[in-house]
């Protein structure tokens, strides 16, 4: 079977783009990272790819908000491609900075703001993928999702934590410890179509067993991999 | 004049930043200073309609978050903003912004406004800001509105100023040295007058700077190649001693091992543990930046260390920090003059490390926190980098004709004479003076310099970091043997007014230097171009063996590249050498075991540094497989830390040793120990004792003083001696010298002898890590190596005092190296459940860790010595704790040709027995180490 074609968006400081190529291509996508600018120089090169990241790090250097010139950069540059990318169903992730930059951009609902304690933060969490979730990125996954967080700006602020539950938009959820002060614990949330997942948390960081900080006494295993949700993500571009 | 516009941003919810500065406030022994608000400021000029003011607005305050106004607010406060000059990356988001937006400013600036409680005093308030918010070395700030200032003036073609030193005597030159912050010997100064008087003609200004950066203790290591004369010590006696930057190259060369590629040359050590990989290492110290202003210091060592790895063409994979401060707890009344609290410098330090990785992508994965009283006035950062590349050969350039191109940022007026300044004694007053040694670091103009070098190895013949010293060193190193021209006005600035000199010695941050063949500059600009990384092709290297500088075309400088390099007079130093007790065996008395072993998990050099460890990414690239903090909780000490990348079996294990306090009874003890604690940390992780590399970090007070340089020399001798017993080659190091402050009465204060060794060594299979946790109830634990009543410098006489005789630091363990290729043999075969070193805080410590860090007890029957003091707290080297399975025994013991201890049984009660120590609850050992007073 021919391999999905996913591109990973990176502007001038994005730095997981490569942790997430590994993960994308364990999963049989091809992945390419592309930056931004030569995306906004030729737009039309994004309709090549079935499957679209928007990668964690540091781009612009969080400089007057984190995502926030990113942002600006793709929705002035590449505003219409990007919709239609994700009104023809293509899946669409943004992780940490990624995650800001699709909120900024108004495709992702709500807000990402300093962590309530007020310092960049790593450690890892556990995720449960919500039940009853519109989200294409996360379906099926029963078990936690385990893997590691590393930001400063990942408080999620929504006027109304309700009312997206109700919609399905609600798409992980920190388990028992709550790291950034999110509202009602949320972790990553979609779109109403469910193809757009924006996420603070690396599910590209634990994409083989070992990366697991207690995989030696047992912890984490193939249940809990962050890949799954490059699988699924993958499995639904393939379905298109 | 366009109108300037003024947005001032709050947040909606609680600003974490104003909490901060009440608690730190609170800390310092301030008081309570009531509620704090704080916002954000953008200034803009230009001429805006309010429907482009509000589009701006639209970008710059997001309305969950926040809410802006663009009148100023009525309210009081204090304001805070850059002085002229500093880089203020957020001011060019600004532009940025009004690009995207297509609106036409001019200047853009950023701020701080903190709005204090009306009741408070303006004086406290004034003193909040200046001790804990705003640094006057590269910000200003005013009750009321501030209005940033840009720097003004236009690019005239600077000339060079003559300096007329023919025939100056000694106190003329001496004169010129102070009025110019050379630093320079007075053989120096007397050997530079006698050159340009054999040339008939004065040095100009940027001569004499860049002789002085050439041969600052910083650039040069003059006193590491210094002939020492020693006298004194153990045996007595007068000696010659090999320059000691010979002994380390020597040690080297002996042991030859066949995995090193390059050691002592270029930017970094090149080591090759798996065929067709190469590793790059280098350790860095930003001593004197950081205890001027902490972040950017700290931001700018991490910055510069990466680029040193980038510097031998190898692409950073990781980093280290070793931080040493003062008691976060001093009173402010303690605290001397010119000096910023430690807590301020430990904030401020950790935010830059940690700023500076955590945007440029690499993993902050192996360090150490120290304090001691001594690191107060001068606080040491030691920051390190590894870096891998596909194993091709080093680059041979430059070449005469090969083109000089400045790759990354542009140059400013920052951190002039940092080389020079960082060779120096600091006062009172240096944080006055200093203010243009200060640089700013960009993590992401590195970054993106990272992205257009990795795979341009083939452009470039030869390749350097501007660090200090700037074009300078960079230009002036590779230029030796050859020449170079170089024209000054090509030079990409941040803003008009620089003299020549200044944007010649300028240590602005994020620039390499590259040297190409003509053929291949379009390639370079063209792919510099794509991630957006600046370039200036500045001049071409020649083979006339000058170094010729111009300005607008005429040369400012034209200086013998000989002279530059050979012309400095070796020092001639006096060593008196130590005389350490090494015979007398003093044990302690230890009234109640049990609340001592809780106050060593308490100490702040033992404690959890949980605070800042997740301040640092440090799963960035998904390598790391040990961590620094392991275990059921994920809250125990790691030994040290392993990487390896996901799809790779065999890694690398990077561990640290460093112990000033042994230094200050036996420096060379204390070099052979650590040594020793480096290598034994990166064993008790997995990795193979016979291929390890190490790297060697010398931090010492002024060597012209004759007993610290004599305990510089045993320090070299020490770890030399370690070096060859353990066969682990030296291949890269730095020395940063003169680490001592003047007090207003006069005194100077020395830093303790501090040597950091960092071991980077390889692990075969990265499947088979070992960690301290305890795994299961039921196994053996056993104790590696013999302990010795070695208490001098101990962790424990510093929580409970040092008695009048101190007695033996601890001495090197000859066997040691055999132990630890036993072991290695034993964890290959699978037979160690968990393993940890014994260091600082003896057995009692190492037990009680990993008791905490597998939330399981451990019942001890049988400890390693009679004296129980020494048992539990003595800390002799070379001694390590491993779990066996009960079925491994036999072939553990066998392995370790017997030479281990087996001392008790994990157990699953929960409670830690120690012989002679009341039973204690493995709880409230997390508790003591988790709750601690460290950071």
């Amino acid at each position: 079977m021919s391999q999905v074609p996913a591109v990973i968006i990176a502007g001038p400081g994005t730095n997981r783009d490569h942790d997430v190529r590994h993960a994308l291509e364990l999963v049989g996508a091809d992945a390419r990272i592309v930056l931004a600018s030569e995306l906004i120089e030729r737009p039309r090169l994004l309709g090549d790819y079935r499957l679209a990241v928007v990668a964690g790090g540091f781009s612009y250097a969080d400089s007057l908000g984190a995502g926030r010139m990113l942002a600006l950069d793709l929705m002035v540059g590449l505003g219409e491609e990007l919709r239609s990318f994700v009104a023809a169903g293509r899946p669409v992730i943004g992780i940490c900075n990624g995650f800001q930059v699709l909120t900024r951009a108004r495709l992702l609902p709500g807000a990402l703001g300093h962590n309530a304690q007020g310092r960049f933060d790593c450690r890892w969490v556990v995720l449960d993928a919500v039940e009853r979730s519109a989200c294409v990125w996360t379906k099926g996954i029963e078990d936690p999702i385990h893997c590691p967080i590393a930001h400063g700006e990942g408080r999620y602020v929504h006027p109304d934590p309700d009312s997206l539950a109700a919609a399905g938009q609600i798409a992980l959820r920190y388990r028992s410890t709550n790291p950034n002060g999110s509202v009602a614990d949320i972790a990553g949330v979609c779109d109403p179509s469910g193809v757009v997942l924006g996420m603070m948390p690396h599910p590209e960081n634990h994409i083989v067993a070992r990366q697991h900080p207690r995989h030696c006494r047992g912890g984490g295993g193939a249940a809990h991999l962050g890949l799954r949700l490059f699988e699924n993500g993958v499995h639904h571009a393939k379905g298109l | 004049m366009a109108p300037r516009h003024r947005l001032t941003i709050h947040s909606n919810d609680p600003d974490p930043r104003a909490a901060a500065i009440r608690e730190g406030a609170a800390h310092l022994g301030m008081g309570d200073i009531g509620q704090v608000g704080i916002a954000d400021i953008v200034f803009v000029d230009g001429d805006l309609s309010p429907d482009e003011l509000d589009r701006l607005h639209g970008v710059l305050v997001d309305p969950l978050l926040q809410h802006g106004n663009w009148d100023p607010p009525k309210s009081s406060g204090i304001e805070i903003t850059l002085q002229p000059g500093v880089t203020d990356s957020d001011a060019e988001a600004v532009h940025h912004t009004a690009m995207r937006l297509g609106l036409t400013i001019g200047a853009a600036a950023t701020g701080t406004r903190i709005e204090f409680d009306p009741a408070l005093e303006p004086a406290r308030a004034d003193e909040v800001v200046a001790r804990l918010v705003a640094n006057a070395i590269i910000e200003r700030w005013a009750d009321g509105h501030i209005e940033p200032v840009h720097p003004e003036g236009r690019d005239t073609p600077g000339a060079a100023t003559t300096i007329a030193i023919r025939g100056a005597d000694e106190a003329a030159l001496q004169q010129v040295n102070a009025d110019r912050a050379l630093y320079l010997d007075p053989q120096e100064l007397v050997a530079i007058r006698d050159h340009f008087e054999s040339i008939e003609r004065d040095p100009t200004d940027i001569e004499l700077e860049t002789l002085a950066q050439t041969w600052s203790e910083h650039c040069a290591h003059k006193t590491f190649r210094a002939a020492i004369h020693a006298t004194g010590g153990p045996e007595g006696g007068e000696r010659e001693i090999v320059p000691l930057m010979r002994q380390l190259r020597d040690c080297t060369e002996t042991i030859d091992a066949e995995y090193v590629r390059s050691a002592f040359v270029g930017n970094a050590g090149v080591i090759e543990f798996s065929k067709g990989t190469t590793i790059a290492l280098k350790a860095e110290t930003h001593n004197h930046p950081s205890a001027v202003e902490p972040f950017g210091g700290a931001n700018t060592g991490v910055g510069g260390v990466i680029r040193d790895v980038l510097g031998i063409s190898h692409k950073p994979v990781a980093i280290t920090d070793i931080l040493c401060f003062g008691p976060a707890d001093l009173p402010l009344d303690k605290l001397p003059d010119g000096s910023l609290h430690p807590l301020r410098i430990r904030e401020g330090v950790i935010d830059g490390v940690a700023d500076y990785g955590n945007k440029i992508g690499l993993p902050t994965v192996a360090g150490a926190i120290l304090y001691d009283p001594a690191y107060t006035t001068n606080p040491l950062v030691f920051a390190g980098c590894i870096g891998t590349a596909p194993t091709r050969p080093l680059h041979e350039g430059p070449h005469p004709g090969d083109r000089i191109i400045v790759l990354g940022g542009a140059t400013g007026r920052d951190g002039i004479r940092g080389a020079t300044f960082s060779s120096a004694t600091m006062d009172a007053t240096t944080g006055e003076v200093a203010g243009a040694s200060v640089q700013i670091g960009a993590p992401i103009v590195e970054k993106l310099l990272i992205d257009a070098l990795v795979g341009a190895e083939d452009l470039y013949s030869a390749i350097t970091d501007c660090g200090a010293g700037g074009l300078s060193s960079a230009v002036g190193e590779m230029a030796e043997g050859l020449g170079a021209d170089v024209e000054l006005d090509l030079v990409h600035r941040k803003y008009p007014g620089l003299q020549p000199w200044e944007v010649w010695l300028s240590e602005a941050q994020e620039r390499m230097v590259i040297a190409v063949p003509a053929r291949n500059v379009s390639a370079i600009v063209n792919r510099c171009a794509r991630v957006g990384v600046d370039v200036a092709e500045i001049g071409v290297f020649t083979d006339d063996r000058v170094l010729t500088v111009r300005s607008g075309g005429e040369p400012v400088a034209q200086l013998d590249v000989g002279f530059l390099h050979d012309g400095r007079p070796q020092r001639q130093m006096h060593a008196e050498m130590p005389d350490p007790i090494r015979t007398e065996r003093v044990s302690r008395t230890v009234a109640d075991p049990a609340a001592t072993i809780l106050r060593l998990l308490a100490h702040p050099n033992i404690a959890s540094k949980a605070g800042t460890i997740h301040r640092y990414d440090h799963e960035i690239l998904g390598s790391t497989v040990v961590r620094p903090l392991i275990g059921a909780a994920s809250d125990g000490p790691a030994d040290g830390v392993v990487l390896a990348p996901p799809a790779n079996t065999a890694g690398l294990a990077i561990g640290i040793g460093v112990n000033p306090w042994y230094g200050l009874h036996d420096p060379e003890a204390m070099a052979y120990a650590v040594v020793d604690e480096a290598i034994r940390n990166v064993v008790a992780v997995g990795a193979d004792p016979d291929r390890v590399a190490l790297l060697d970090n010398f931090s010492w007070g002024d060597p012209r003083r004759a007993t610290t340089l004599g305990e510089l020399t045993a320090a070299v001798e020490g770890c030399c001696a370690a070096a060859y017993v353990y066969d682990a080659p030296f291949v890269s190091g730095k020395d940063s010298l003169n680490n001592e402050y003047i007090g207003a009465d006069g005194e100077r204060h020395a830093v303790p002898p501090t040597l950091v060794i960092t071991a980077v060594a390889h692990v075969p299979d990265a499947d088979r890590c070992v960690t301290p946790d305890l795994v299961a109830a039921g196994n053996v634990l056993m104790l590696i190596g013999s302990t010795e009543i070695e208490f001098a410098g101990s962790h424990l006489d510093k929580v409970l005092g040092e008695p009048p005789g101190v007695g033996v630091a601890p001495a090197p363990d000859p066997d040691a190296p055999e132990h630890y290729r036993h072991l290695h043999a034993a964890m290959q075969a699978g037979l160690v459940k968990s393993c940890h070193d014994v260091s600082e805080g003896g057995f009692a410590v190492a037990i009680a860790e990993m008791c905490l860090a597998g939330r399981l007890g451990a019942r001890i029957e049988t400890l390693g010595h009679d004296d129980l003091a020494a048992a539990l707290f003595s800390e002799s080297i070379g001694r390590l704790i491993v779990e066996i399975e009960p079925r491994s025994v036999v072939a553990f013991r066998r392995i370790m040709a017997d030479d281990c201890l087996e001392i008790g049984t994990v157990d699953d009660a929960g409670i830690l027995w120690l012989p002679g120590v009341k039973p204690m609850l493995v709880a409230d050992l997390a508790d003591a180490f988790n709750t601690g007073a460290a950071t």
